[in-house]
Protein backbone atom coordinates (compact mmCIF):
# COMPACT_ATOMS: atom_id res chain seq x y z
CA UNK A 1 0.00 0.00 0.00
CA UNK A 2 1.33 3.40 -1.00
CA UNK A 3 1.08 6.29 1.44
CA UNK A 4 0.63 9.86 0.35
CA UNK A 5 -0.88 13.13 1.61
CA UNK A 6 -3.73 13.33 -0.87
CA UNK A 7 -5.30 10.96 -3.37
CA UNK A 8 -6.70 12.85 -6.33
CA UNK A 9 -9.37 11.07 -8.33
CA UNK A 10 -9.56 12.49 -11.84
CA UNK A 11 -6.80 13.96 -13.99
CA UNK A 12 -8.86 16.69 -15.64
CA UNK A 13 -7.81 20.35 -15.41
CA UNK A 14 -9.09 20.70 -11.85
CA UNK A 15 -7.41 17.50 -10.63
CA UNK A 16 -4.15 18.68 -12.20
CA UNK A 17 -4.34 22.08 -10.57
CA UNK A 18 -5.04 20.36 -7.25
CA UNK A 19 -1.56 18.82 -7.56
CA UNK A 20 -0.20 22.35 -7.84
CA UNK A 21 -2.10 23.82 -4.92
CA UNK A 22 -1.16 20.89 -2.68
CA UNK A 23 2.40 20.89 -3.99
CA UNK A 24 3.13 24.50 -3.15
CA UNK A 25 1.97 23.75 0.38
CA UNK A 26 4.47 20.91 0.55
CA UNK A 27 1.91 18.11 0.22
CA UNK A 28 2.46 15.04 -1.93
CA UNK A 29 -0.31 13.62 -4.05
CA UNK A 30 -1.03 10.83 -6.49
CA UNK A 31 -3.55 11.02 -9.33
CA UNK A 32 -5.82 8.23 -10.56
CA UNK A 33 -7.78 8.38 -13.82
CA UNK A 34 -9.70 5.87 -15.91
CA UNK A 35 -8.51 7.39 -19.19
CA UNK A 36 -5.12 6.53 -20.67
CA UNK A 37 -3.96 10.15 -20.46
CA UNK A 38 -4.33 13.26 -18.35
CA UNK A 39 -6.75 16.00 -19.32
CA UNK A 40 -10.22 14.60 -18.64
CA UNK A 41 -13.02 16.09 -20.73
CA UNK A 42 -10.57 18.67 -22.13
CA UNK A 43 -8.58 15.95 -23.83
CA UNK A 44 -11.32 13.42 -24.51
CA UNK A 45 -14.24 15.59 -25.58
CA UNK A 46 -12.80 18.81 -26.92
CA UNK A 47 -9.01 18.64 -27.46
CA UNK A 48 -9.31 20.94 -30.49
CA UNK A 49 -12.13 23.18 -29.34
CA UNK A 50 -11.28 26.63 -28.03
CA UNK A 51 -11.75 27.75 -24.43
CA UNK A 52 -12.05 31.51 -23.89
CA UNK A 53 -12.56 31.90 -20.15
CA UNK A 54 -9.32 30.87 -18.51
CA UNK A 55 -8.11 34.02 -16.74
CA UNK A 56 -5.26 35.71 -18.62
CA UNK A 57 -5.40 33.16 -21.45
CA UNK A 58 -7.57 34.71 -24.14
CA UNK A 59 -7.86 31.49 -26.09
CA UNK A 60 -6.56 27.95 -25.82
CA UNK A 61 -7.71 24.46 -26.76
CA UNK A 62 -8.47 21.66 -24.32
CA UNK A 63 -5.23 20.00 -25.31
CA UNK A 64 -3.16 23.16 -24.84
CA UNK A 65 -4.67 23.79 -21.42
CA UNK A 66 -3.83 20.23 -20.37
CA UNK A 67 -0.26 20.58 -21.61
CA UNK A 68 0.22 23.83 -19.74
CA UNK A 69 -1.17 22.42 -16.52
CA UNK A 70 1.08 19.36 -16.78
CA UNK A 71 4.03 21.66 -17.27
CA UNK A 72 3.04 23.75 -14.28
CA UNK A 73 2.97 20.70 -11.97
CA UNK A 74 6.15 19.13 -13.32
CA UNK A 75 8.26 20.25 -10.30
CA UNK A 76 6.15 18.06 -8.01
CA UNK A 77 6.97 14.82 -9.86
CA UNK A 78 3.54 13.42 -9.18
CA UNK A 79 2.77 9.79 -9.90
CA UNK A 80 -0.16 9.17 -12.23
CA UNK A 81 -2.11 5.93 -12.22
CA UNK A 82 -3.85 5.98 -15.58
CA UNK A 83 -6.25 3.41 -17.05
CA UNK A 84 -7.33 2.75 -13.48
CA UNK A 85 -10.66 3.31 -11.86
CA UNK A 86 -11.19 3.69 -8.15
CA UNK A 87 -13.44 0.88 -7.00
CA UNK A 88 -13.46 1.10 -3.25
CA UNK A 89 -12.96 3.68 -0.53
CA UNK A 90 -12.78 2.72 3.12
CA UNK A 91 -11.87 4.45 6.33
CA UNK A 92 -8.87 3.53 8.46
CA UNK A 93 -8.92 5.73 11.57
CA UNK A 94 -8.00 9.22 10.34
CA UNK A 95 -7.01 7.97 6.92
CA UNK A 96 -8.74 6.79 3.81
CA UNK A 97 -7.79 3.73 1.81
CA UNK A 98 -8.52 3.74 -1.89
CA UNK A 99 -8.42 0.61 -4.02
CA UNK A 100 -8.41 0.62 -7.83
CA UNK A 101 -9.63 -1.97 -10.33
CA UNK A 102 -5.95 -2.70 -10.94
CA UNK A 103 -5.59 -3.70 -7.28
CA UNK A 104 -3.42 -0.73 -6.38
CA UNK A 105 -4.03 0.51 -2.85
CA UNK A 106 -3.33 3.98 -1.49
CA UNK A 107 -3.58 5.44 1.97
CA UNK A 108 -3.94 9.14 2.74
CA UNK A 109 -5.69 11.49 5.13
CA UNK A 110 -7.31 13.26 2.17
CA UNK A 111 -9.15 12.34 -1.00
CA UNK A 112 -9.98 14.99 -3.57
CA UNK A 113 -12.63 13.83 -6.00
CA UNK A 114 -12.19 15.80 -9.21
CA UNK A 115 -14.15 13.32 -11.24
CA UNK A 116 -16.05 15.59 -13.63
CA UNK A 117 -19.18 13.77 -14.70
CA UNK A 118 -17.66 10.39 -13.93
CA UNK A 119 -15.21 8.09 -15.61
CA UNK A 120 -15.15 7.59 -19.34
CA UNK A 121 -16.32 4.22 -20.55
CA UNK A 122 -17.17 2.87 -23.98
CA UNK A 123 -20.76 3.33 -25.03
CA UNK A 124 -22.23 -0.14 -25.25
CA UNK A 125 -24.55 -1.73 -27.77
CA UNK A 126 -28.16 -1.74 -26.67
CA UNK A 127 -29.24 -5.15 -27.98
CA UNK A 128 -29.78 -7.59 -25.16
CA UNK A 129 -27.46 -10.31 -26.49
CA UNK A 130 -24.50 -7.90 -26.45
CA UNK A 131 -23.56 -8.48 -22.84
CA UNK A 132 -23.36 -12.25 -23.21
CA UNK A 133 -20.70 -12.00 -25.91
CA UNK A 134 -18.80 -9.02 -24.51
CA UNK A 135 -15.04 -9.46 -24.22
CA UNK A 136 -15.26 -12.84 -25.96
CA UNK A 137 -16.68 -12.14 -29.40
CA UNK A 138 -17.84 -8.55 -29.02
CA UNK A 139 -15.41 -5.75 -28.24
CA UNK A 140 -15.48 -1.99 -27.70
CA UNK A 141 -11.74 -1.67 -28.25
CA UNK A 142 -9.14 -3.79 -29.97
CA UNK A 143 -6.48 -5.06 -27.60
CA UNK A 144 -5.08 -8.04 -29.47
CA UNK A 145 -5.53 -7.94 -33.20
CA UNK A 146 -3.96 -11.41 -33.63
CA UNK A 147 -7.25 -12.83 -32.38
CA UNK A 148 -9.07 -11.07 -35.17
CA UNK A 149 -7.27 -12.83 -38.03
CA UNK A 150 -9.23 -14.78 -40.65
CA UNK A 151 -12.62 -13.93 -39.18
CA UNK A 152 -15.84 -12.39 -40.37
CA UNK A 153 -15.94 -9.10 -38.53
CA UNK A 154 -18.85 -6.67 -38.25
CA UNK A 155 -17.70 -3.15 -37.38
CA UNK A 156 -20.27 -0.63 -36.15
CA UNK A 157 -19.71 3.12 -36.18
CA UNK A 158 -18.99 5.94 -38.57
CA UNK A 159 -16.01 7.67 -37.03
CA UNK A 160 -12.25 7.38 -37.09
CA UNK A 161 -12.00 4.31 -34.86
CA UNK A 162 -14.45 2.32 -36.96
CA UNK A 163 -12.82 3.37 -40.22
CA UNK A 164 -9.23 2.85 -39.07
CA UNK A 165 -9.95 -0.64 -37.76
CA UNK A 166 -11.91 -1.53 -40.90
CA UNK A 167 -8.82 -0.66 -42.95
CA UNK A 168 -6.38 -2.42 -40.69
CA UNK A 169 -8.37 -5.63 -40.19
CA UNK A 170 -9.36 -5.90 -43.87
CA UNK A 171 -5.76 -7.02 -44.50
CA UNK A 172 -6.53 -10.42 -43.08
CA UNK A 173 -10.24 -10.64 -42.35
CA UNK A 174 -13.58 -10.22 -43.99
CA UNK A 175 -15.12 -6.87 -42.96
CA UNK A 176 -18.67 -5.54 -42.88
CA UNK A 177 -18.70 -1.86 -42.00
CA UNK A 178 -22.11 -0.87 -40.69
CA UNK A 179 -23.31 2.68 -40.05
CA UNK A 180 -26.63 4.35 -39.41
CA UNK A 181 -26.26 6.88 -42.23
CA UNK A 182 -24.49 7.05 -45.59
CA UNK A 183 -21.89 9.62 -44.56
CA UNK A 184 -18.83 8.63 -42.59
CA UNK A 185 -16.74 11.10 -40.67
CA UNK A 186 -13.06 10.48 -40.99
CA UNK A 187 -9.89 11.78 -42.56
CA UNK A 188 -10.33 12.20 -46.36
CA UNK A 189 -7.45 9.82 -46.99
CA UNK A 190 -9.05 7.10 -44.84
CA UNK A 191 -12.38 7.56 -46.58
CA UNK A 192 -10.85 7.14 -50.04
CA UNK A 193 -8.98 4.03 -48.89
CA UNK A 194 -12.24 2.57 -47.63
CA UNK A 195 -13.98 3.30 -50.95
CA UNK A 196 -11.12 1.65 -52.80
CA UNK A 197 -11.33 -1.49 -50.67
CA UNK A 198 -15.08 -1.56 -51.17
CA UNK A 199 -14.55 -1.65 -54.94
CA UNK A 200 -12.04 -4.45 -54.51
CA UNK A 201 -14.69 -6.23 -52.41
CA UNK A 202 -12.44 -6.44 -49.38
CA UNK A 203 -14.79 -4.37 -47.26
CA UNK A 204 -18.52 -4.32 -47.62
CA UNK A 205 -20.33 -1.24 -46.43
CA UNK A 206 -23.86 -1.46 -45.07
CA UNK A 207 -25.72 1.85 -44.67
CA UNK A 208 -28.05 3.30 -43.51
CA UNK A 209 -28.77 0.63 -40.99
CA UNK A 210 -28.46 -0.38 -37.38
CA UNK A 211 -27.96 -3.54 -35.39
CA UNK A 212 -31.19 -5.40 -34.73
CA UNK A 213 -29.94 -8.54 -32.96
CA UNK A 214 -27.04 -10.91 -32.50
CA UNK A 215 -27.60 -14.64 -32.91
CA UNK A 216 -25.56 -17.46 -31.53
CA UNK A 217 -25.25 -19.77 -28.59
CA UNK A 218 -21.73 -19.88 -27.20
CA UNK A 219 -20.25 -18.06 -30.16
CA UNK A 220 -21.72 -15.39 -32.39
CA UNK A 221 -23.12 -17.02 -35.53
CA UNK A 222 -24.90 -14.18 -37.28
CA UNK A 223 -26.05 -10.66 -36.78
CA UNK A 224 -29.22 -9.10 -38.11
CA UNK A 225 -29.15 -5.52 -39.29
CA UNK A 226 -32.12 -3.38 -40.13
CA UNK A 227 -32.05 -0.83 -42.91
CA UNK A 228 -33.80 2.50 -42.76
CA UNK A 229 -36.45 1.25 -45.22
CA UNK A 230 -37.33 -1.58 -42.85
CA UNK A 231 -35.54 -4.39 -44.69
CA UNK A 232 -33.39 -6.68 -42.61
CA UNK A 233 -30.32 -8.69 -43.48
CA UNK A 234 -28.63 -11.55 -41.67
CA UNK A 235 -24.84 -11.58 -41.91
CA UNK A 236 -22.56 -14.43 -40.92
CA UNK A 237 -20.31 -12.98 -38.24
CA UNK A 238 -17.64 -14.22 -35.83
CA UNK A 239 -16.68 -10.94 -34.19
CA UNK A 240 -18.51 -7.69 -33.52
CA UNK A 241 -16.60 -4.46 -32.94
CA UNK A 242 -18.52 -1.41 -31.83
CA UNK A 243 -17.14 2.15 -31.82
CA UNK A 244 -19.70 4.60 -30.52
CA UNK A 245 -17.36 6.74 -28.49
CA UNK A 246 -17.20 7.13 -24.77
CA UNK A 247 -19.78 8.02 -22.18
CA UNK A 248 -19.26 9.31 -18.68
CA UNK A 249 -20.40 7.14 -15.83
CA UNK A 250 -20.36 8.10 -12.19
CA UNK A 251 -19.60 4.49 -11.31
CA UNK A 252 -18.76 3.36 -7.77
CA UNK A 253 -18.49 6.95 -6.41
CA UNK A 254 -22.25 6.82 -5.91
CA UNK A 255 -21.80 4.06 -3.32
CA UNK A 256 -19.30 5.73 -1.00
CA UNK A 257 -21.86 7.15 1.38
CA UNK A 258 -21.41 10.73 0.23
CA UNK A 259 -24.38 13.07 0.15
CA UNK A 260 -25.41 13.24 -3.48
CA UNK A 261 -27.58 15.62 -5.43
CA UNK A 262 -28.51 13.88 -8.69
CA UNK A 263 -25.13 13.04 -10.19
CA UNK A 264 -23.15 15.54 -8.12
CA UNK A 265 -21.63 15.44 -4.64
CA UNK A 266 -22.74 17.99 -2.07
CA UNK A 267 -19.97 20.03 -0.48
CA UNK A 268 -19.69 23.12 1.69
CA UNK A 269 -18.32 26.15 -0.12
CA UNK A 270 -15.79 26.96 2.60
CA UNK A 271 -13.37 24.13 1.88
CA UNK A 272 -15.33 21.86 -0.47
CA UNK A 273 -15.38 18.99 1.97
CA UNK A 274 -18.17 16.44 1.60
CA UNK A 275 -20.16 14.97 4.48
CA UNK A 276 -17.13 12.73 5.12
CA UNK A 277 -14.16 14.38 6.85
CA UNK A 278 -11.15 14.36 4.57
CA UNK A 279 -13.08 13.64 1.37
CA UNK A 280 -13.37 16.68 -0.86
CA UNK A 281 -15.18 17.13 -4.16
CA UNK A 282 -14.20 19.82 -6.66
CA UNK A 283 -14.93 20.79 -10.25
CA UNK A 284 -17.97 19.65 -12.19
CA UNK A 285 -18.74 16.83 -9.79
CA UNK A 286 -19.45 19.03 -6.76
CA UNK A 287 -22.54 21.05 -5.97
CA UNK A 288 -23.18 23.93 -3.59
CA UNK A 289 -25.42 26.99 -3.81
CA UNK A 290 -24.41 29.05 -6.81
CA UNK A 291 -22.09 26.39 -8.29
CA UNK A 292 -20.95 27.10 -11.84
CA UNK A 293 -19.51 24.25 -13.90
CA UNK A 294 -16.53 26.23 -15.10
CA UNK A 295 -12.88 25.23 -15.09
CA UNK A 296 -12.03 28.45 -13.30
CA UNK A 297 -14.47 27.65 -10.49
CA UNK A 298 -12.71 24.31 -10.07
CA UNK A 299 -9.36 26.10 -9.72
CA UNK A 300 -10.76 28.20 -6.88
CA UNK A 301 -12.26 25.14 -5.23
CA UNK A 302 -8.98 23.21 -5.12
CA UNK A 303 -7.13 26.21 -3.72
CA UNK A 304 -9.45 26.25 -0.72
CA UNK A 305 -9.69 22.48 -0.36
CA UNK A 306 -5.90 22.22 -0.31
CA UNK A 307 -5.74 24.34 2.85
CA UNK A 308 -7.95 21.88 4.72
CA UNK A 309 -5.91 19.01 3.24
CA UNK A 310 -2.80 20.61 4.73
CA UNK A 311 -4.39 20.84 8.17
CA UNK A 312 -5.34 17.17 8.07
CA UNK A 313 -2.03 15.94 6.67
CA UNK A 314 0.12 18.09 9.00
CA UNK A 315 -1.92 18.31 12.21
CA UNK A 316 1.10 19.46 14.21
CA UNK A 317 2.08 22.29 11.89
CA UNK A 318 0.48 25.65 11.56
CA UNK A 319 -0.83 26.59 8.13
CA UNK A 320 0.66 29.82 6.84
CA UNK A 321 -0.86 31.62 3.91
CA UNK A 322 1.85 32.60 1.44
CA UNK A 323 2.16 34.24 -1.96
CA UNK A 324 4.12 32.42 -4.67
CA UNK A 325 5.66 35.76 -5.66
CA UNK A 326 7.38 36.28 -2.32
CA UNK A 327 7.63 32.91 -0.60
CA UNK A 328 11.10 31.43 -0.68
CA UNK A 329 9.70 28.08 0.49
CA UNK A 330 7.21 27.87 -2.37
CA UNK A 331 9.84 28.89 -4.88
CA UNK A 332 12.11 26.13 -3.60
CA UNK A 333 9.29 23.64 -4.03
CA UNK A 334 8.83 24.88 -7.58
CA UNK A 335 12.56 24.44 -8.21
CA UNK A 336 13.12 28.17 -8.74
CA UNK A 337 16.27 29.81 -7.54
CA UNK B 1 -43.11 32.39 -22.97
CA UNK B 2 -43.07 29.48 -25.43
CA UNK B 3 -44.44 26.21 -24.10
CA UNK B 4 -42.36 23.09 -24.65
CA UNK B 5 -43.66 19.58 -24.04
CA UNK B 6 -41.26 16.90 -22.92
CA UNK B 7 -42.60 13.40 -23.37
CA UNK B 8 -40.92 10.20 -22.23
CA UNK B 9 -40.91 6.95 -24.19
CA UNK B 10 -43.85 5.67 -22.20
CA UNK B 11 -46.01 8.64 -23.14
CA UNK B 12 -45.86 10.59 -19.84
CA UNK B 13 -45.49 14.23 -20.60
CA UNK B 14 -44.81 17.55 -18.95
CA UNK B 15 -45.35 20.95 -20.51
CA UNK B 16 -43.37 23.89 -19.26
CA UNK B 17 -42.69 27.46 -20.25
CA UNK B 18 -39.15 28.02 -21.39
CA UNK B 19 -37.65 31.45 -21.84
CA UNK B 20 -36.65 32.52 -25.33
CA UNK B 21 -32.96 32.00 -25.94
CA UNK B 22 -32.56 29.01 -23.66
CA UNK B 23 -32.01 25.63 -25.22
CA UNK B 24 -34.60 22.88 -25.00
CA UNK B 25 -31.97 20.99 -22.93
CA UNK B 26 -31.60 23.89 -20.46
CA UNK B 27 -35.37 24.10 -20.14
CA UNK B 28 -35.39 20.45 -19.12
CA UNK B 29 -32.48 20.68 -16.68
CA UNK B 30 -33.83 23.81 -14.96
CA UNK B 31 -37.22 22.19 -14.51
CA UNK B 32 -36.04 18.77 -13.37
CA UNK B 33 -37.34 16.95 -16.42
CA UNK B 34 -36.00 13.42 -16.26
CA UNK B 35 -34.79 11.71 -19.40
CA UNK B 36 -32.33 14.41 -20.44
CA UNK B 37 -28.89 13.98 -18.85
CA UNK B 38 -26.77 16.61 -20.61
CA UNK B 39 -23.54 15.28 -19.14
CA UNK B 40 -21.28 17.68 -21.03
CA UNK B 41 -23.39 20.71 -20.17
CA UNK B 42 -24.24 21.69 -23.72
CA UNK B 43 -20.88 21.63 -25.47
CA UNK B 44 -22.15 19.11 -28.04
CA UNK B 45 -19.75 16.50 -26.80
CA UNK B 46 -21.78 13.71 -25.24
CA UNK B 47 -25.16 13.03 -26.94
CA UNK B 48 -26.95 12.54 -23.62
CA UNK B 49 -29.56 15.26 -24.30
CA UNK B 50 -30.81 13.33 -27.32
CA UNK B 51 -34.50 13.75 -28.22
CA UNK B 52 -36.84 12.74 -31.01
CA UNK B 53 -38.78 15.57 -32.61
CA UNK B 54 -42.20 15.03 -34.16
CA UNK B 55 -42.01 15.35 -37.92
CA UNK B 56 -44.08 18.53 -38.28
CA UNK B 57 -41.78 20.27 -35.83
CA UNK B 58 -38.62 18.61 -37.10
CA UNK B 59 -38.90 20.37 -40.44
CA UNK B 60 -39.44 23.75 -38.77
CA UNK B 61 -36.21 23.54 -36.81
CA UNK B 62 -32.99 25.05 -38.12
CA UNK B 63 -31.04 22.19 -39.69
CA UNK B 64 -28.50 20.34 -37.58
CA UNK B 65 -24.87 21.27 -38.12
CA UNK B 66 -22.50 18.55 -39.24
CA UNK B 67 -20.97 18.32 -35.76
CA UNK B 68 -24.39 17.67 -34.24
CA UNK B 69 -25.19 14.97 -36.79
CA UNK B 70 -21.82 13.34 -36.06
CA UNK B 71 -22.58 13.41 -32.36
CA UNK B 72 -26.03 11.89 -32.91
CA UNK B 73 -24.22 8.84 -34.32
CA UNK B 74 -23.14 8.23 -30.74
CA UNK B 75 -26.59 8.58 -29.22
CA UNK B 76 -28.69 5.74 -27.91
CA UNK B 77 -30.94 4.50 -30.74
CA UNK B 78 -30.76 7.43 -33.10
CA UNK B 79 -33.59 7.85 -35.61
CA UNK B 80 -34.25 10.11 -38.58
CA UNK B 81 -35.91 12.66 -36.32
CA UNK B 82 -33.15 12.70 -33.71
CA UNK B 83 -31.74 15.99 -32.44
CA UNK B 84 -29.57 17.10 -29.56
CA UNK B 85 -31.76 19.28 -27.38
CA UNK B 86 -28.79 21.47 -26.40
CA UNK B 87 -28.77 22.73 -29.98
CA UNK B 88 -32.47 23.61 -30.12
CA UNK B 89 -32.82 27.23 -29.07
CA UNK B 90 -36.28 28.23 -27.91
CA UNK B 91 -38.03 31.01 -29.85
CA UNK B 92 -41.66 32.10 -30.17
CA UNK B 93 -41.88 30.01 -33.35
CA UNK B 94 -41.26 26.90 -31.27
CA UNK B 95 -44.23 27.52 -28.99
CA UNK B 96 -45.93 24.12 -28.70
CA UNK B 97 -42.86 22.05 -29.60
CA UNK B 98 -43.06 18.44 -28.48
CA UNK B 99 -39.89 16.42 -27.94
CA UNK B 100 -39.70 12.78 -26.89
CA UNK B 101 -36.85 11.43 -24.84
CA UNK B 102 -35.38 8.02 -25.71
CA UNK B 103 -35.66 4.99 -23.47
CA UNK B 104 -32.29 5.94 -22.03
CA UNK B 105 -29.50 8.37 -22.79
CA UNK B 106 -26.49 6.08 -22.61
Amino acid sequence: MKKTDTIIIGAGPVGLFAVHQLGIKGLKSIVIDNLDKAGGQCIELYPDKPIYDIPAVSECTGEELTKKLLEQIKPFQTEFYLNERVEEVRQDKDNWIVKTNNNNEFLAPNIIIAGGVGSFEPRKLAVKEAEKFEDKYLFYAVKDKEKLKNKSIAIFGGGDSALDWALELSKFSNINLIHRRDEFRGAPHTLSEIKKLEKEEKISIKTPCQLESIEGDKKIKTITIKFENGNTEKIKTDIVLSFFGLIMKLGPIADWGLNMNKKTIEVNSKNFETNKKGIFAVGDICSYPGKLKLILSGFHEVALASVECFKRARPNEKYRFEFTTSSKTIQDRLGKK
Amino acid sequence: MPKITYQDNKGNSKTIEVENGLSVMEGAIQNDISGIDADCGGSMACATCHVYVEEKWFNKLPKAEEAEVDMIDMAHEPKKNSRLSCQLIVTDELNGLIVTTPEKQS
